[in-house]
């Protein structure tokens, strides 16, 4: 049943050569646990891409209760996760994921660090991967404000005032931030949904895919 | 080994296809569950709402009559004003939702000149009895909701949920 409905779709699309050239390739010996179980630190770069598969799924459903609005967020988390089935559960993927995703990245960091792979040519990824750590990074700022509970306001205080430090154009960083020169309220939450939700995830699907395509362009580095 | 029915292949394949779905329905079984919530949770029946309309003072002609109750809604919870047409049929108190049942717009008792002794409803021409038997002809393919209704101890009207209804 399902070989024929592949074989219907694949005569008119041809759609074999697709997923073969994104599923079908050599993995090296010496990436390959099997072979040497050392090489379990080649899997941390895949692990963070599922994990951000799991962010992503997760952050999906969580809207679904969510409201953006600072006299309902707060209510609307306590409600989806006592009141939703599984909302616990929901959102203790979200919260936790998060975290995950940043000690995958820097293991993964690590792993390219000390294998060297990140000379040439493949300096130009190590910059992606920069890219998607910063991306990361502000996910996991502006995330955290949502909730909208003490901890989420405080914290999120502190890495605006941070970011008013920078020389310049620190003031002018904060109120882009915040949406008002002094108060972090409706404006800033809104905000930080948006970037949390819109544009943040947008350029992070860029540069995941650019990080992706490199990899294939250019293969796997060599062994130590 | 030579009549070996499963190739090593394919048995790691279905394997890794099996342990595969199994962790992927791990993963997404919460989040499905999650969302279907809304059509899977218990609704309490609600309770009678007092309205200041007297029960004695009811007459046989249909009267809008606005009573106010506080609506739960998820993490909201305000006070929503709903209305009911009542009349007296009988001896007994018949308080009809307004609620059209071809699309739900609102319906008003004499709401078209041309018939003054039925519902009418302005968006699309629907029209009811009295007793909120829809007009063959007309949009509304069924009669409209009655309320649960009830007289107080100080003889006030109670009105609760809408029922289908069963006076046609």
């Amino acid at each position: 049943m399902l070989n024929k409905i592949y074989d219907w779709v694949d005569e008119r699309l041809d759609i074999t050569p697709i997923w073969r050239d994104i599923a079908d390739h050599e993995v090296p010996e010496h990436v390959n646990p099997a072979h040497h179980f050392s090489a379990f630190v080649y899997c941390f770069g895949g692990l963070t891409f599922f994990v951000t598969v799991i962010q992503i799924l997760s952050g999906m459903f969580l809207t679904m209760y969510y409201v953006p609005d600072i006299e309902n967020a707060w209510n609307s988390v306590y409600y989806l996760q006592n009141e939703v089935a599984f909302g616990e559960i929901v959102r203790g993927m979200h919260h936790w994921g998060a975290s995950l995703v940043i000690v995958m990245m820097f293991l993964h960091t690590l792993r390219v660090f000390f294998t060297g792979s990140y000379k040439k040519p493949r300096e130009l990824n190590w910059m992606v991967g920069v890219g998607i750590f910063g991306i990361m990074l502000g996910l996991g700022f502006t995330g955290y404000l949502l909730p909208w509970d003490m901890k989420a306001l405080f914290a999120t205080k502190v890495g605006i005032e941070i970011a008013a430090s920078v020389p310049f154009i620190g003031g002018m960083i904060k109120t882009l931030l915040a949406g008002d020169e002094v108060i972090l309220g409706a404006q800033t939450l809104t905000r930080f949904f948006a970037i949390h939700v819109f544009f943040l995830p947008a350029a992070l699907f860029g540069l995941l895919a650019a990080h992706f395509i490199l990899i294939r362009r250019q293969g796997i580095s060599g062994p130590l | 080994m030579s009549n070996n029915k499963v190739t090593r292949r394919q048995f790691l394949s279905y394997t890794l296809t099996g342990v595969g779905g199994f962790m992927a329905a791990g993963m997404l079984m919460p989040m499905v569950r999650f969302a279907i919530d809304p059509v899977l949770q218990k609704k309490d029946g609600g309770d009678f709402v007092t309205t200041d309309v007297a029960v004695a003072d009811i007459t046989e002609e249909p009267t809008r009559v606005d009573f106010t109750f506080e609506q739960v809604d998820a993490w909201y919870t305000s006070e929503v004003t709903n209305t009911a047409w009542v009349y007296k049929s009988g001896d007994s108190i018949v308080a009809l939702s307004p609620i059209c049942k071809h699309l739900g717009c609102t319906v008003n008792w004499a709401g078209d000149a041309e018939y003054p002794d039925q519902f009418f409803c302005p968006c699309h021409e629907g029209r009811y009895e009295k007793n909120g038997k829809n007009v063959p002809g007309t949009p509304p393919l069924g009669p409209l909701d009655v309320f649960e209704v009830r007289e107080s101890a100080d003889g006030l009207l109670e009105i609760g949920m809408a029922v289908p209804n069963n006076l046609v």
